[in-house]
């Protein structure tokens, strides 16, 4: 380690090598590890008005956890059903989004990956674009498509398909649509850029020994894209599952994300302690998922970065 | 194994566009052949190779394997197995995974395939290596699992696209002994695309000199060299001089040329021009450096060349004297070293001779580049 911050000042000088190292340290500890921990530190201590923070009663306490999983003390009920639901329910869907986006866009990384021509950049600045538009406004934009008197409904009506509009938002079709459309590029991107650096010949060298399309795929491109994969899937998971803008826009009336809890609870309730509680649940479980599914397979953390 | 299955080319235009990448081929391979395209890059034997393949359709004409016409059938289903220049093995498949990955497709059990591996493996003298990756092999290893890989597949007919090209000098020159013994051993139809002309030479039953989506001309090695048909495959296939000039008289097999620098010279018409070269024809002779020797002064002749002697080299096994040739060629005599004694000959001027049957006249045409 000091071989290394040797190596690094030598190559670029004390003082440049401080200014880097100084705001590398600055990002990393000053503004995401100091914060997390202060969050975690909340979500151990009790909601009180702010004259009686630091006094006798601030103590640490599994309160806000115990909220969670059992809901208010005489609550008359044996477990919070309703939160947990909505946690395991946000869980399941960011999962089901993740899967939907990787089938999704793996055709499409493969195309853009193995295709050569300035089509593909085309193609590339296509998906981009659409990305200088806030994310609001996308998530808004979909919801005059799926509205009640929107675009689809007005097609699959006037074409017969339905005798009247279907509730795309009821249903959690919008949402699910948001999602996946809200986090398709950074599905897309790490599997392309894997998929591109495959060498054309492995594909023909399969082809030319037998391999019918879907076992060069099998055999093939998705070991090799293997990283890719796990990357992207691993972004959109977390994303979805942390997502705010999408559920508040698209959800439905009835289905609560487990973020819109959390903000509930920092904002609504005015209860920070409680609201970071479900905040660290949310992210242990994410990461968790996340490690299991990786370790199921055979992922290396190393290859995530790739 | 199969007795070997013949391949044909019938009329075989390949275009990209306005482009011409083979232009009207007809080639015969018998079965069990070692057979070569050789020509420089660009010249189309690659496409060639990918239409026999199958990744590839041709524009006109047929690729006919074992009599049957191919066109339309996939690469996957055809009879042939292709070996990539880069090789192309699987990275993230072990070696006898590498191998038998063609027996995988057909639904063959583990134990099955292991044991095939091994039978291979021991063939290509890698016994024990299937559980490595490929990456923890060195090129020459490599390039026999890539071999094995393909004869795993059972093909009538091997394709090699340059496969010794990324080996270095030593390695390559192992590994030609070392593919014709395997292809003497199976006894398959091997068709092999090279611009080097030492592999194409030694390895090949026949070989088909190309250039610019033409074929030059078809035959074995020591046709090629001895009796080329055009001037670029004179010139592409070993070292040649050139002397350029007109033919002054034909007589039988044999013409005159009158040169611009060297007066008239004597030479042999090759097999393939016979009777088509008319006086008056713009010619070219060559004549190769080992076929060239000093003569004693003042000789003069037919079949004596003077020449002005601009630097001179010793390469070991042979003196090397280069004087002014025409166009900007040099003329290079190449006198084999058997132990005598060699005079410097710098800044002189010396006669040349050569025996008639070492010169051969062949229309002018296009020279391959250096």
């Amino acid at each position: 380690m000091t071989g290394f911050l040797k190596e690094f000042f030598n190559r670029n000088g004390i003082g440049v090598g401080a200014i880097m190292l100084g705001l590398v340290l600055f990002w990393t500890i000053g503004l995401i590890v100091l914060p997390q921990l202060s969050m975690l530190d909340f979500s151990f201590r009790p909601n009180l008005p702010p004259p009686e923070i630091g006094g006798p009663k601030d103590v640490y306490t599994l309160e806000n956890y115990k909220y969670l999983v059992f809901g208010p003390e005489g609550g008359g009920q044996d477990y919070n059903a309703v939160d947990l639901r909505v946690f395991y329910r946000t869980l399941i869907a960011a999962a089901l989004v993740t899967i939907f986006n990787l089938i999704l866009c793996y055709p499409i990384s493969y195309y853009l990956g193995q295709s050569e021509g300035n089509h593909i950049r085309i193609f590339a600045l296509m998906l981009i674009i659409p990305y200088w538009i806030n994310e609001i406004l996308r998530a808004f934009a979909l919801r005059i498509i799926f509205g009640e008197t929107g675009v689809l409904n007005t097609v699959l009506i006037g074409s017969g398909v339905f005798d009247q509009p279907f509730d795309f938002i009821r249903n959690d079709i919008a949402l699910y649509a948001g999602l996946g459309y809200a986090y398709i590029l950074l599905m897309i991107f790490p599997m392309y850029n894997v998929i591109e650096s495959l060498d054309r010949n492995q594909i023909e060298a399969a082809r030319d020994l037998g391999a019918p399309w879907w076992r060069i795929h099998w055999r093939v491109v998705i070991p090799y894209a293997k990283p890719g994969i796990s990357s992207g899937c691993t972004m959109v998971f977390m994303l979805s599952a942390g997502a705010l803008a999408a559920p508040q826009i698209l959800g439905g009336p009835s289905s609560l994300w487990f973020t819109q809890l959390i903000y509930q609870q920092f904002n609504d309730n005015n209860d920070w302690p409680q609201g970071a509680a479900y905040a660290v649940v949310l992210l242990v479980t994410c990461i968790a998922l996340v490690l299991a599914v990786m370790r199921l397979f055979k992922v290396n953390m190393g290859d995530i970065g790739k | 194994m199969s007795a070997g299955v013949g391949v044909d080319l019938e009329n075989l235009w390949i275009r990209f566009g306005d482009f011409v990448a083979v232009r009207d081929a007809n080639v015969h391979i018998k079965g069990g052949d070692f057979f070569s395209f050789l020509g420089p890059s660009g010249c189309g034997k690659t496409t060639i190779l990918r239409a026999v393949s199958g990744f590839l359709d041709p524009s006109e004409g047929k690729v006919l394997i074992g009599g049957n016409n191919m066109i339309g059938i996939g690469p996957n289903k055809r009879p042939t197995a292709l070996i990539f220049q880069n090789l192309a093995l699987f990275p993230l498949m072990k070696v006898w995974e590498n191998i038998t990955f063609s027996m995988e497709i057909r639904g063959a059990s583990s134990a099955e395939r292991r044991k095939r591996a091994d039978e291979l493996l021991d063939m290509i003298a890698l016994p024990d290596q299937g559980d490595k990756f490929p990456s923890e092999l060195s090129g020459g290893q490599r390039q026999r699992v890539a071999i094995a890989r393909a004869l795993c597949a059972e093909p009538d007919v091997l394709l090699l696209d340059e496969p010794l090209s990324a080996l270095d000098l030593k390695l390559r020159q192992h590994m030609r002994t070392e593919l014709r013994e395997i292809q003497k051993r199976v006894g398959i139809t091997f068709i092999y695309i090279t611009h080097d002309q030492g592999e194409a030479l030694t390895m090949s039953d026949d070989i088909a000199v190309m250039r610019a989506g033409v074929i030059d001309q078809i035959g074995d090695g020591k046709a090629i060299y001895n009796d080329p048909a055009t001037a670029f495959a004179a010139s592409f296939v070993g070292e040649n001089n050139v002397f350029r000039g007109k033919i002054k008289q034909v007589n039988g097999g044999e013409a005159l040329i009158s040169t611009n620098r060297s007066g008239d010279l004597v030479a042999r018409i090759s097999s393939a021009n016979q009777g088509k070269l008319n006086v008056g024809d713009d010619a070219m002779m060559f004549i190769r450096p080992e076929a060239l020797a000093i003569a004693p002064d003042g000789a003069s002749g037919d079949h004596f060349v003077t020449a002005n002697v601009t630097h001179e080299e010793f390469e070991g096994n042979s003196y090397n004297i280069f004087s002014e040739g025409e166009g900007g060629k040099e003329i290079k005599v190449s006198i084999p070293n058997l132990g005598q004694s060699f005079e410097n000959h710098t800044g002189q001027s010396i006669t040349l001779e050569y025996e008639t049957k070492n010169a051969v006249v062949v229309p002018a045409g296009e020279l391959a580049a250096e």
